[in-house]
């Protein structure tokens, strides 16, 4: 009693006091303030975190109080749209302001640059500091995505995989198999492809600089990439082989106006039930299975991405994690944060959510995996499996390389020559690996 | 004390007008030098490396670069065909509103309706419209028997669709203007027109037109500032494309800063496009005061 009075009075010790107080009342619990000291080192320190509003932030945020009680320090949690999230940490970095201690970031867009600007603080003797974390349980693909010169700058909180979206009714109806090949795809998306009755047989991105994710396993399933070492190599022919396949398909058998679709357009197309194939990360597919956004929910299925002429390489890679501002006053803190928020408790948690993690354990449990369609999860853990670490140019400038590379799709959908406008990329590209290495 | 109320006394008209002074030097004079400077180097937010001098390279690049006239000929282009219709379009409203006409309060009330609509919300609404298979834009056109369009998908349909939004949320800007300009005409040069036999379409090229026009080129002023720096419209339908056929300058702008985080070169594109801004209301100023003149 005495002790909830005193948290009510708001004294100094309040934290520590409701911690015991709500902790379960034996007089054995009612440690003295010595000990909770001792237990909660950080205690009365605030870090500020700057999220990306993500379902991934949802569901971890009603459980930040619970972190709070444990060690007393306060979490100052703000979140953000992806853009302006961008321009506020920009913001925030370039006047050297030693908040955010703690942000969501994309590692494929940012992680060069920011590495490079000594914006990120490196992690690696955090990581392994506690066994009970088991940092190595983290998938190698996120893991490789989120370091930079051997140095892990980050820890991954969700992943991308890419993978097939179909009709299962479409295909049962028209006796199609799913595709696991190339060609097999194509003839499928032949068969189906009706545009006067206004039904496609693929949908895909279009947009410039948004299909280059897609396109990227493309690529890599014709055995192309779009750099080796430090040389680009869009306009080798496996490269071009992959480009020309995209293009391709989403000419010949996708809807009007592609071009200016990104993967909210093409999903929303998908779901509306006007076409039978659709490639993307399989973190959207809530967009086409929720049947409050779907015309289709429940006629909906999931496949590993069919093979090219050099096997099936889709990427599968970290799609947002958390990094540590170098400059922040409480890196301690804000790691005891960091641990918190990914250890495998959570990351099993937020899973469940809905959230494609990162950690195979969680993966490989049951309950890892029940809130997913079984072929969804089946066809996630495949592709993390096979899959490529990356599905962007690896460079510091990934928007210009997105624009320079995503532009040989776009000029061979309008029917000009795909190998030219390949060449043309790769001396831009090579100017923007050029660029990255003489600074 | 009485030395500082003396000294107040003798310089007051400085007193008075600091605060202005002040304001403008922060918040105008200080941003356009600091941009101007800023594009003489090459810097990219960088904590760590600071801006390096590279002197007029920005400049010289930015000459030499076919995104920069392109973008040049996309504003262009883009605000050119839209002031003409929409100063076409909107006299013809004015004229109409000034007869005496049913419902007509309604009527202007409605029509300033997407003015007052935020732009980033115009531009998702009409990506909607212009959704080639499920918008509403094409099932019309099926509907009345025409070939479906690609709208903001195409290349070249691009820039015509999204001239289309900006005439539809900003004609009635000019015809409101217009409207007022009409009210302060007086109705006897009217009278002798008619008592010397004009007729309406004489009178209105001949009184209505040149009395409008001083109105009509401050309305024409402030929309083409509006227009050349377009934005939010644009980026919230096309992000630029496809295929940077929608890419204006400001766009252009954008993405060089925020995307490519290339501020010395972003900065010496704004201050062209500061330059031909100032140029641009330089000239127009001239016409305007040579039109009140006229008269």
């Amino acid at each position: 009693m005495t002790l909830k009075k005193f948290s009510v009075l708001g004294l100094t010790l309040a934290t520590a006091l409701t911690a015991t107080a709500c902790g379960g009342g034996g007089k054995e619990n009612v440690a003295s303030s010595e000990g909770e000291q001792q237990q909660q080192p950080m205690a009365g320190q605030k870090i500020t975190v700057f999220a990306v509003n993500h379902p991934w932030t949802d569901a971890l945020k009603p459980e930040i109080p619970k972190f709070e009680k444990e060690t007393g320090i306060k979490v100052d949690l703000q979140v953000f749209a992806e853009e302006q999230l961008q321009q506020k940490l920009a913001v925030q970095f370039t006047t050297g302001a030693d908040t955010p201690d703690v942000f969501t970031y994309r590692p494929y867009m940012d992680k060069i640059l920011y590495a490079k600007n000594g914006w990120t603080a490196p992690l690696d003797d955090y990581a392994n500091r506690n066994a009970d974390y088991e940092f190595g349980d983290f998938s190698k693909a996120t893991i490789e995505a989120s370091t930079i010169d051997g140095k892990l700058m980050s820890i991954p909180l969700w992943t991308d995989q890419f993978i097939l979206y179909y009709r299962k009714d479409v295909l049962e109806e028209n006796n199609i198999p799913v595709p696991k090949t190339m060609a097999e795809f194509e003839e499928a998306m032949k068969k189906l492809h009706k545009p006067k009755d206004d039904f496609y047989g693929f949908v895909a991105r279009g947009q410039r600089n948004a299909l280059v994710t897609a396109v990227s396993s493309f690529v890599f399933s014709e055995g192309g990439d779009f750099m080796v070492g430090d040389k680009a190599a869009v306009n080798t022919p496996e490269a071009v082989r992959g480009f020309k396949l995209y293009a391709d398909l989403v000419k010949n058998y996708g809807p009007q106006g592609v071009l200016n679709m990104n993967w909210a357009q093409a999903i929303g197309l998908f779901a509306q039930g006007k076409a039978a194939f659709y490639v993307d990360s399989a973190a959207l597919f809530k967009n086409a299975i929720d049947p409050e956004k779907s015309l289709v929910a429940d006629k909906v299925g999931f496949g590993v991405f069919p093979a090219g002429s050099a096997g099936a390489k889709p990427y599968s890679t970290a799609s947002w994690s958390l990094a540590m501002n170098s400059q922040s006053k409480g890196k301690d803190a804000a790691w005891a944060f960091m641990e918190w928020a990914t250890n495998k408790q959570n990351a099993l948690m937020i899973q469940q959510s809905g959230v494609p993690g990162a950690r195979d354990s969680v993966w490989a449990s049951k309950e890892g995996t029940e809130k997913f369609p079984v072929d969804l999860a089946a066809a996630i853990q495949e592709t993390m499996n096979i899959g490529v670490d990356h599905f962007v140019p690896q460079v510091m400038s990934v928007t210009e390389s997105r624009d320079a590379v995503g532009a040989i799709v776009v000029k061979a959908i309008l029917g000009e020559d795909i190998q030219a406008a390949a060449d043309l990329a790769n001396k831009e590209l090579q100017a923007i690996i050029d660029k990255d290495n003489s600074q | 004390m009485v030395g500082i109320v003396n000294w107040l006394d003798r310089h007051l008209k400085w007193v008075f007008v600091t605060p202005a002074l002040l304001f403008i030097a922060l918040m105008v004079a200080f941003p356009i030098f600091y941009t101007a400077r800023l594009s003489l180097f090459e810097w990219s937010m960088s904590a760590v490396q600071p801006p390096k001098w590279v002197g007029l390279d920005n400049y010289a690049a930015l000459l030499a670069s076919k995104a920069f006239w392109h973008a040049l000929w996309i504003t262009f282009y883009h605000s050119s065909i839209s002031i003409v219709l929409e100063t076409v379009l909107g006299v013809a409203i004015a004229v109409l509103f000034s007869k005496k006409m049913f419902a007509a309060r309604a009527a202007k009330t409605m029509m300033m309706l997407p003015m007052v609509a935020t732009p980033v919300s115009v531009g998702l609404v009409w990506l909607l419209i212009y959704e080639p298979s499920i918008g509403m834009a094409n099932q019309v056109l099926k509907r009345l028997g025409f070939e479906t369009q690609e709208w903001l998908g195409s290349v070249t349909q691009v820039m015509p669709s999204l001239i289309i939004v900006d005439v539809w949320q900003w004609t009635p800007m000019i015809a409101l203007i217009a409207v007022a300009g009409l009210a302060t005409i007086p109705s006897d040069p009217y009278e002798s027109a008619s008592v010397d036999g004009a007729n309406a379409w004489q009178k209105f090229t001949r009184i209505t037109l040149p009395l409008l026009l001083p109105t009509l080129i401050t309305a024409i002023t402030l929309r083409v500032i509006d227009l050349v720096k377009t934005f939010d419209t644009i980026y919230a339908t096309t992000q630029g494309g496809p295929n940077f056929a929608s890419q204006t300058l400001n766009l252009m702008i954008f993405d060089t800063a925020f995307s490519g985080f290339k501020f010395g070169y972003a900065s010496a594109l704004l201050i062209v496009f500061f330059l031909m801004l100032i140029t641009l209301v330089l000239v127009l100023n001239g016409l305007r005061r040579k039109a009140g003149s006229l008269q």
